[in-house]
């Protein structure tokens, strides 16, 4: 039997620690300043959502701090990139990961590759983020300051119409996604980004091959 | 507030119909003005802060008969001096008064995302409602004639007016009273059209200006500015008046499909995973694992 690599990951009662309190606290920064992006971002984009402005003190504010809001997301963005960029490199398992959606998506997770700390899923939710928050930033400060623009710098601005909004509808796709996994789906995962840590067999079911290197192998060690 | 901001034919960030859509038709006004008349006399651009109650902000000199570079938050009405050298080496100075055309498809209004911050009356007059705007300066990437301006102050965009206020009382714009030459007038848009294409036709046929014409861009619909140019086809030459203005391609995309395939798609997700649920629910409870774990064990 190989020797764990993270037994202090381990908690009694058969729970280990999923995320420090420092992951969940940037996570919630993120997470908040988000689904405030979010609400004042589709109030912006399409006339049937624009009384959202009202639960956020109106048009003119809500316009004045979403890029500061934004700021704020990017900052979270750049600390998650700190904390877990080592951990989401695509290997191997995540392209067999990708070949068998069909039984992730049917609850057959038995019948799934055995993923690391994180599934290929949650590696795309990552790099969308990254990138994503990447170009709403750059197109975000074209709009921030879009009076500033000179006339024959117009085109900084038609290119930002277009890139913030379809960058933000390919975010608000992983978003749900990602709520419904965590909130609805995975039973357990909710937890371990409110309290940090998760049961055995959430690690052994979701993320057997982080379970591998916690216990140091696919069998129980108790 | 005069009884014209009670007859809308467009307004911007709007859930649904227009209230009031089609009850009440009105002549298309139109602002005419013939380049070829302009002496630059600025009478019109104080008339413009006179009349709009704007005190008059300090510019630059640039050794040009123009007052500024460009037009203001403060400063709608800007005649802007162009001394263009022709082909055979002559001079000739082009004095193009430029404000917002009021276009029949006005771009600011279709970028607009605040409800009722920017309204098209039944007249035509593009009017923005500042007590509605809300700093975003969408209208600015809208505009194909660079023309909404912010007060980067208090965050809301101006531009000409038509002089709402005056022409909805019946009178004319305080730029069109104040012209000295005659270069401007103002009336129904079918009136102003034939003025106009009897002047180019004048300028064709007398003054030797075999191209002048009637800028009315159909890009946009037509304007409620038109212009009678020396040379049609160069308009260009007049301070950069576009040859064939439009709303901006991303913006048109931005604002049609990309808006319904975006919408379509948040719904259709949010209704995909709520029947995902329905038909699969959630994975399996940890609990049930820790059982079989045990019994593996």
């Amino acid at each position: 039997m190989s020797q764990p690599e993270h037994p202090d990951q381990i908690l009694p009662h058969g729970r280990v620690l999923r995320y420090t309190f420092k992951e969940r606290l940037n996570h919630w920064v993120a997470a908040l300043s988000y689904i405030y992006l979010m609400l004042t971002g589709l109030a912006f984009w399409t006339p049937s959502l624009f009384w959202l402005t009202a639960l956020f003190g109106g048009g003119p504010l809500s316009r004045m701090v979403h890029p500061w809001v934004g700021l704020i997301f990017t900052v979270a963005v750049c600390v998650m990139y700190v904390f877990w960029h080592h951990q989401m490199g695509f290997e191997e398992v995540d392209k067999q990961w990708w070949n068998s959606l069909q039984y992730y998506i049917t609850n057959q997770d038995e019948k799934m590759p055995p993923a690391g700390r994180y599934n290929a899923g949650q590696k795309l939710l990552f790099w969308t983020f990254l990138f994503g928050g990447f170009l709403l930033l750059l197109s975000g400060v074209v709009l921030w300051f879009t009076e500033s623009i000179p006339w024959s710098w117009r085109y900084l601005r038609y290119m930002a119409v277009l890139v913030h909004p379809i960058v933000a509808l390919i975010t608000i796709g992983n978003f749900m996604i990602h709520v419904y996994m965590g909130v609805f789906a995975e039973r357990g995962a909710f937890g371990s980004v409110i309290r940090g840590d998760v049961s055995l067999a959430f690690a052994k079911r979701y993320h057997p091959g982080w379970y591998k290197e916690i216990v140091g192998s696919t069998e129980p060690t108790k | 507030m005069s009884q014209a901001t009670l007859r809308i034919n467009k307004i911007s960030g709007h859930a649904g119909p227009v209230p009031g859509e089609d009850t009440q038709r009105q002549d298309l006004v139109c602002k005419l003005i013939d380049t070829t008349t302009c002496i630059g006399c600025k009478a019109c651009e104080v008339a413009c802060v006179e009349w709009n109650d704007m005190p008059f902000s300090p510019t630059v000199f640039d050794n040009t008969y123009q007052t500024m570079p460009e037009t203001r938050w403060n400063y709608w009405n800007l005649i802007l001096f162009n001394e263009h050298v022709r082909e055979d080496g002559t001079l000739q100075w082009l004095m193009r008064k430029n404000g917002c055309m009021h276009c029949a498809e006005p771009g600011c209004l279709e970028a607009c995302p605040s409800d009722g911050a920017i309204v098209q009356y039944t007249n035509g007059v593009v009017d923005f409602q500042q007590d509605h705007c809300i700093g975003c300066g969408y209208c600015i990437a809208g505009c194909p004639f660079d023309i909404p301006k912010m007060n980067t102050v208090t965050k809301r965009v101006y531009k000409c007016t038509l002089c709402t206020d005056r022409v909805s009382e019946g009178l004319e714009p305080a730029c069109i009273k104040s012209c000295p030459t005659g270069c401007l007038h103002f009336g129904t848009k079918d009136d102003m059209k034939d003025l106009a294409n009897a002047r180019a036709k004048q300028l064709q046929e007398h003054y030797g200006f075999a191209n002048a014409g009637v800028y009315d861009p159909p890009g946009v619909g037509g304007t409620g500015v038109i212009y009678v140019l020396h040379d049609v086809t160069k308009p260009e030459i007049y301070g950069g008046l576009p040859s064939n203005p439009s709303i901006p391609l991303s913006v048109k995309l931005w604002k049609h499909p990309l808006k319904w395939l975006g919408n379509l798609a948040i719904v259709g997700g949010l209704v995909g995973l709520f029947v995902h649920y329905l038909k699969f629910g959630p994975k399996p409870h940890e609990e049930e694992d820790i059982t079989k774990t045990k019994d593996a064990a």
